[in-house]
């Protein structure tokens, strides 16, 4: 596998519920180690594009395809249900906006983080609690609360456990999902500070569904703007936010008030 | 004197085309370029000018790939390669602009609570430094334009406007790249720092680099300018609402 495969390839994706379109023939390419913003208001579909590009959600039709570590393609819809549950835990990793939905919220923050690595087989426990060790550290999360329930963490606490426990297993491709949503603008800064330097750090691949373009530019590489489930304008980020041709790109690129 | 391996164009625009449509106003359209060519070799500087509204930023934003273009192409030698930046993948232009490519703006977009040695070392970081060099040649950089060093650990939010370009100029030249793009990075600076950047821009003409600035300021334009590219001759015709 080099830098030169496709890590996902996305091809005419669609999916209706009901009467409504939310995702309508959308087809891009994903790299190892791109950052990809999906902005548009809410009901454009990002985040039904995010489920189904993570095997949340069967699309009605079109293709996903990942290529593993091993430099093979394969459609992530053709595969068993074990073999994509395997994915989710070591190469995938998935950030919800709302912690809750991503933690165990009745073990230890310690036994959050190592539950990913038990799950692709790690064992020793001293290993397991030195990398939950590391990873309190890398969060800025205090070593003494290691063995807390995360319900008595702040939000912003347990959202940086929450990122904790989905890099410690090395994956290759992170979906978020407005990460930064329910935050302080205060701690919206750390976290995204902090996101920023873990992603370049760790050259993961990073689909990231935000409404806030602030957190779009800061993040990602690249673009693409979604309404009515449709993909209108997609493109380098600052040429996307700092010259957008498609009339609803102007739109929200000019209706973000000056502070 | 220029060596013969200086003589080598760095960048080669042809045929630019550029319009705005404001969809949010009427859909109006705004010609800004029409046919536009130009080019600048290694060791060269190339002044915009032209008054206010001639498209000097614009033509700047679009060499740097920050602008799209409706025609024409936008090479750039790129490890020995010409490489369209026009009709590039987005990871193709990150990747001229990591290696090649560095553009000093007026502003400085400033992140929340990153440092400006991490800041003016963070071109170098991108290219695979180690961060001790890193912060070393950042250092270097902060201290020859006179940025106070109490000021190195601090995020520069709150610096002034001087103090702001000094450290965006820092991070513009610390990685030393082939090809620099300077929007007025004199613009808000003192004599002295004025000097400095001045200094600047001639060792990177000395190391082959080809720059393309806008200098308001007379002197800085006739010390560092080889050729003027006067913008009033290329201004496409005047917008017409459609």
């Amino acid at each position: 596998m080099s830098d030169d495969d496709v890590l996902l390839q996305v091809d005419g994706v669609c999916k209706n519920f009901g009467e409504i379109r939310a995702c309508d023939n959308v087809s891009f390419e994903l790299w190892p180690g791109e950052v990809l913003g999906i902005v548009g208001e809410s009901g454009s579909g990002k985040t039904t594009l995010l489920n189904c590009l993570a095997g949340r959600t069967e699309p009605d039709s079109g293709l996903i395809s990942y290529t593993n570590r091993r430099g093979e393609a394969s459609d992530i819809f053709a595969m068993f249900e074990p073999e994509r549950r395997m994915l989710a835990r070591t190469d995938w990793g998935f950030v919800h906006q709302n912690p809750r939905d991503g933690l165990r919220l009745d073990i230890t923050a310690g036994g959050n983080i190592g539950e990913r690595l038990m799950m692709v087989g790690a064992r020793h426990y001293g290993n397991i609690r030195g990398e939950a060790e590391t990873w309190m550290n890398r969060v800025e999360l205090e070593l003494g609360r290691i063995d807390s329930l995360p319900r008595t963490f702040s939000g912003g606490m347990q959202q940086r456990l929450q990122i904790a426990r989905n890099l410690v297993s090395g994956p290759r491709l992170i979906f978020m999902d407005e990460p930064t949503g329910g935050l302080d603008v205060s701690v919206q800064a750390r976290l995204l500070d902090l996101l920023r330097e873990l992603v370049r750090e760790l050259n993961v691949a990073v689909v990231i569904v935000t409404h806030d373009l602030a957190v779009a530019r800061l993040l990602s590489d690249r673009l693409m703007v979604m309404r009515h489930g449709a993909v209108v304008e997609s493109g380098l980020t600052d040429q996307v936010l700092d010259d957008p041709q498609h009339a609803y790109s102007q739109l929200l690129v000019s209706s973000i008030l000056q502070v | 004197m220029v060596t013969k391996q200086n003589t080598q164009t760095m960048i080669d625009v042809s045929g630019l085309s550029k319009t705005f449509v404001l969809h949010t106003q009427g859909s109006a359209r705004i010609s800004v370029f029409e046919d536009l060519s130009l080019d600048v070799a290694a060791g060269e500087c190339m002044a915009l000018d032209g008054p206010s509204g001639a498209g000097k930023s614009t033509l700047m934003r679009i060499l740097y790939a920050n602008y799209r273009i409706d025609q024409g192409r936008i090479e750039v030698r790129h490890e020995g390669e010409m490489v369209d930046l026009a009709s590039s993948a987005p990871r193709t232009v990150l990747e001229v602009r990591r290696h090649t490519l560095g553009y000093v703006s007026q502003f400085l977009r400033v992140i929340p609570r990153v440092s400006t040695l991490d800041v003016v070392a963070e071109p170098l970081r991108a290219l695979g430094t180690d961060e001790a060099e890193a912060h070393d040649r950042a250092r270097t950089m902060l201290a020859r334009l006179n940025v106070p060093e109490r000021l190195w650990g601090l995020a520069p939010a709150t610096f002034s406007g001087g103090e702001q370009q000094r450290v965006n100029v820092a991070r513009g030249f610390v990685a030393e790249l082939p090809i620099l793009l300077l929007d007025e990075p004199t613009a808000s600076l003192d004599a002295i720092n004025r000097q400095c950047v001045m200094g600047l821009i001639d060792e990177a003409k000395t190391r082959g680099a080809a720059v393309v600035g806008i200098f308001h300021d007379r002197e800085v334009r006739d010390a560092v300018a080889d050729r003027v590219f006067d913008m009033r001759e290329t201004l496409a015709a005047s917008g017409e609402a459609a």
